[in-house]
């Protein structure tokens, strides 16, 4: 008899965990499925990090109801799932005075959607920032935006899922829908994947860039198409860079622009451009685009330099092309949530492009009150917990409680990343986790190892050696992300194509 | 069994590589009487270990060394001189009044109180994103040093085919290395028209070995998602953009980068050390005290030094000069009279940075410097104050990858102490 489930999602993003971490709260046997070798993998590994206030989505669309919920949703989860968010406001900065009357329609609009916004002076943004552009005229706060760690978050979400019952397959590629009956594809019994066929009432569509894929599968919306939308960030050194604020350039009618913003993990971040691609996979920096990021960082914040840069990445924004439905704005930039009714038993959602992060937990629930409203029965279980005990992370803790978790386990006491002072007992414990980490990118997507000024070059080899130890490898077989990627060839003095 | 630490020390030398090795060695021998060496790693020694090939220790022994033969040399001093060591314990933060926070598998979490700190915590190596080098973030991206651990210390190889970028000398010295292990270093390229390493290193690692070296060339892009799959190599000119047409695809799975060091410099940030911008080490005195009084540094924390024996040398005077200000808490910055020195022609920094002409009844000052490019004929190193010429020396030539010296003795007192500043300039000897 093959595997049985109440639903299966498809896609371990921060949509995906998220809706697999609401969904555990009742009676249902949940599979989540990911084609990657870890969770977040995705979109949510490679963005910006804000939980936006809202005040720019278009009134009326799905964007911006989700994202107004969503974010009002972030400190319940960030409390119950241990991760780090903090909801320090946001700022759109006016350089100049030609600038400055754009911030008035802002907060026009912000206060249109219900987003408590306030304008600022120059003076007083530059008492916020000292670094910020000396000819800043003006500033918009919105006080209810934020910063999260969204690899932190998803992991939370996807490990409080598994402790709570869900199935986690990662590794595992959907390819297609089990029909009932074959000849009319009327009824979604199940999915074909790389690792086998799995059955259930329901599938969940979560596969962000691959959406549109997956749909097409099931014969929905032949006309929706997700374009990547490539964005290259630069990181900076924290040692060198004080940035306290999330600090936007007024937007221009194609973008929200290069921003320069603090992150929870203490490294600036500035960028993303917005470019269009073929291909899902490219996530490729580019000189044109780290050119186009740096002059858009030097507008905010002059003094940086280039020695100032510590990491280069770029991530794909899942853009799609669905119609705006609940608003009166011809506009094709809007998320689908919805259980199309040409078929039966597929949730369906794409599109979900900026603000995703920001609205995921509305997205989530959503997907729930869909259900529920299809008939689903949903029961809580008794033995829910909603709470997903964080890891300790060493450089988070006073001198004291240093002093007392390396007297506890002295592999707190041994410092591995030297630029982010991760330890031993931070990375044996993720490779120990709920969810195993068992690549070096899933060990710094967990500990943020290797994400600082020395980009691992110190912690690597150090690294194989702890992963090859914990899970009883060869060295050789120890990699960076999955099958492939592997970091050493052989040990030397061995002879080559023998 | 861990000893029981004492939470008072006089000299803590921060780094056990060659600089702090000698800093400590010098520290107890002029009187210190507590002195303490902290090391990360599990072994004193530090980048040495990795460094198995010849070149160390021509200048001080006379002899072609290994590097852990270098290292083994100051090991035994120091443990013959009962210095306390604390290994496998890293540095986590330092304040401007020495106290001292650590933390180690083996030793525990550790608050300590020095009365004179020397930094001695060496150099990292610049990465891909410090180049912007364009592409996806495959594996098979690794520094020169990281390869070099692993083949050297560890036994692995991380590639079979392989492009080193930058001519620096680890990247030229991993090239040879490499060919040794049956790996193909199919090209080294450096976007300078001239070498960044040693010319020695160019002859004894590329050149023995057919191994090609590009000048003016440099990665256009990286291939491959989950490995290394080629290199894309393009032509630049002398602003560093790419040449059209230069392109080309080199089949490989690995992408070395020498591309330069960094001192290590993030704890002596923290204790409020400043730094000059073009070492990106502490603005030192000639006993390389920093601005913070009791705060040494020695070795590449302070510039990035080519050769092993000038940083045995430096460890040495910053140590003395440490152990002095423990005994005496004397030699504090601005009790003494400082004449600045200054980089004149063709000089692209002088350490270091202040000279106290006291300092020459004492002992000789070297000045150590860098030129800002070749000059490949007879060269003359000058130091003026003003029209007034101190000392001078003739060099057979001048390369940025080769520091320089010139000696103040203690002939030179006088002329130092009216000086103004002391230029140093390196002009062709005409
Ligand atoms: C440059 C950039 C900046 C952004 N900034 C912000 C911001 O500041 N604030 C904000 O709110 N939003 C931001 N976003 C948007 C946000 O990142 C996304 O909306 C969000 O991460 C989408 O989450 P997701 O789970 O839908 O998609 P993803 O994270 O892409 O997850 C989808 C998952 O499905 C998996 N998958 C795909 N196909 C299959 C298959 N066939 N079988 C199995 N698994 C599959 C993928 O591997 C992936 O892990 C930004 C996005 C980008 C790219
Ligand atoms: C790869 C390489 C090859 C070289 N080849 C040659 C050669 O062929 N010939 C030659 O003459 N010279 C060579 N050199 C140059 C010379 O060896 C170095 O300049 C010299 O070793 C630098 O000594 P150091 O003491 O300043 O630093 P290092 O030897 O780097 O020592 C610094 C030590 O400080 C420790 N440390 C750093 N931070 C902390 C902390 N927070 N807490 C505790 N400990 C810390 C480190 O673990 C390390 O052991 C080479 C250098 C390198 C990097």
């Amino acid at each position: 008899m093959p595997s049985e489930y109440d639903i299966i999602i498809i896609g371990a993003g921060i949509v995906g965990s998220l809706t697999a971490r609401f969904l555990s709260r009742y009676d249902l046997d949940i599979l989540l499925i990911e084609k990657e070798s870890d969770v977040c993998a995705g979109a949510t590994g490679g963005n910006s990090a804000l939980i936006h206030g809202g005040y720019d989505a278009v009134p009326g669309s799905l964007k911006a109801e989700t994202n107004v919920r969503g974010n009002a949703m972030w400190d319940q989860l960030s409390a119950e799932l241990q991760f780090p968010f903090d909801r320090r406001g946001t700022y759109v900065v006016a350089i100049g005075e030609e600038e400055f009357p754009r911030l008035a329609e802002l907060h026009q609009r912000g206060e249109e959607s219900g987003v408590p916004v306030e304008t600022i002076s120059g003076a007083e943004m530059r008492r916020r920032e000292p670094r910020i552009n000396p000819e800043t005229s003006g500033a918009l706060y919105c006080p209810s935006g934020g910063i999260c760690d969204p690899w932190a978050a998803t992991i939370a979400a996807a490990e409080n899922a598994v402790q709570n019952g869900v199935a986690l397959r990662l590794q595992t590629q959907f390819r297609d829908f089990i029909w009932a009956d074959e000849t009319k594809r009327e009824q979604i019994v199940g999915i074909q994947t790389t690792q086998g066929d799995f059955y259930a009432r329901w599938v969940v569509n979560a596969a962000g860039l691959y959406a549109d894929e997956v749909m097409h599968r099931a014969g929905v919306r032949p006309e929706f198409t997700i374009t990547p939308r490539r964005g290259e960030y630069y990181v900076l050194d924290r040692a060198d860079v004080e940035i306290n604020n999330v600090l936007f350039p007024v937007p221009t009618e194609i973008s929200k622009g290069i921003l320069v913003t603090a992150t929870t993990h203490g490294n600036p971040l500035v960028g993303p451009n917005a470019q269009e691609i073929d291909d899902k996979r490219n996530v490729d920096v580019t000189p044109a685009g780290m050119a186009e990021i740096w002059q858009g960082a030097q507008k905010l914040i002059p003094s940086l330099t280039r020695r100032n840069i510590v990491a280069v990445f770029a991530g794909l924004r899942p853009g799609g092309n669905a119609p705006c439905l609940g608003c009166d704005v011809e506009y094709n930039k809007d998320f689908i949530i919805e259980i199309p009714t040409e078929v039966h038993g597929l949730v369906n959602l794409g599109g979900i492009e900026s603000p995703g992060l920001t609205a995921a937990p509305a997205i989530a629930e959503r997907v729930v009150e869909l259900l529920r409203s299809a008939g689903e029965e949903l029961t809580v279980k008794s033995t829910w917990n909603p709470i997903r005990p964080a890891r300790p992370v060493f450089r988070h803790l006073s001198p004291q409680e240093q002093a007392t978790l390396v007297a506890a386990d002295p592999r707190y006491g041994r410092v591995i990343c030297r630029c982010e002072n991760v330890t031993e007992g931070e990375i044996v414990a993720a490779i120990h986790a709920p969810i195993p980490a068992v690549t070096y990118d899933a060990i710094k997507r967990r500990t943020w190892l290797g994400t600082g000024r020395c980009l691992g070059a110190f912690d690597t080899p150090r690294v194989i050696e702890i992963l090859a130890r914990e899970l009883g490898k060869d060295p050789l077989e120890i990699s960076k992300k999955n099958g492939g990627s592997e970091f050493l060839t052989r040990k030397t003095k061995e002879v080559r194509h023998a | 069994m861990r000893k029981q630490l004492k939470s008072n020390y006089e000299v803590v030398v921060i780094g056990s590589g060659p600089g702090g090795l000698a800093a400590a060695i010098a520290a107890k021998k002029a009187g210190a009487d507590d002195v303490l060496i902290i090391e990360r790693d599990l072994e004193l020694g530090g980048i040495l270990l990795q460094c198995i090939h010849n070149g160390f220790g021509m200048e001080i022994f006379g002899e072609d060394l290994p590097g852990p033969s270098y290292a083994q040399h100051y090991i035994n001093a120091v443990q013959a001189l009962g210095i306390e060591t604390l290994l496998d314990t890293m540095v986590l933060d330092i304040t401007r009044d020495r106290r001292i926070y650590a933390t180690g598998a083996r030793s525990g979490y550790l608050d300590l109180q020095a009365a004179a700190i020397v930094l001695a915590m060496g150099c990292r190596e610049r990465t891909r994103a410090q180049i912007q080098l364009p592409g996806p973030r495959p594996a098979g991206v690794y520094t020169a040093g990281t390869a070099q651990r692993w083949v050297n210390v560890e036994g692995y190889m991380p590639g079979e085919r392989f492009v080193i970028l930058g001519s620096g000398d680890i990247g030229m010295i991993m090239a040879r290395r490499i060919t040794f292990e049956g790996g193909k270093v199919e090209r080294v390229l450096e976007i300078l028209p001239y070498l960044s390493g040693l010319n020695r290193n160019y002859v004894q690692c590329l050149q023995d070995f057919d191994i090609p070296l590009q000048l003016r060339h440099t990665v256009k892009r990286i291939i491959g998602n989950d490995r290394v799959e080629a290199i894309e190599i393009a032509q630049v000119d002398e602003h560093w953009n790419y040449i059209a047409g230069s392109e080309e695809l080199i089949p490989a799975d690995t992408l070395l980068l020498s591309v330069g060091l960094i001192p290590e410099n993030e704890l002596s940030k923290q204790a409020g050390v400043q730094l000059d911008p073009l070492t990106a080490g502490p603005i030192v005195t000639d006993g390389f005290q920093t601005n913070v009084p009791g705060i040494f540094a020695a070795g590449n924390v302070v510039h990035v030094y080519d050769l092993v024996d000038w940083v045995t040398k430096a460890g040495l005077v910053a140590g003395r000069h440490a152990a002095q200000y423990a005994q005496q808490l004397t030699h504090q910055v601005g009790e003494r009279k400082y004449v600045p020195t200054a980089s004149g022609k063709n000089v692209r920094y002088v350490v270091p940075h202040q000279v106290a002409p006291e300092s020459l009844t004492e002992d000789t000052i070297t000045l150590q410097l860098r030129v800002t490019h070749p000059l490949e004929e007879p060269v003359r190193v000058l130091v003026h104050d003003g029209e007034n010429l101190i000392t001078r020396k003739l060099k057979r030539y001048a390369r940025p990858g080769e520091m320089l010296e010139i000696p103040l003795r203690g002939r030179d007192y006088d002329a130092v102490r009216k000086a103004q500043e002391l230029r140093v300039s390196v002009v062709p000897k005409g």
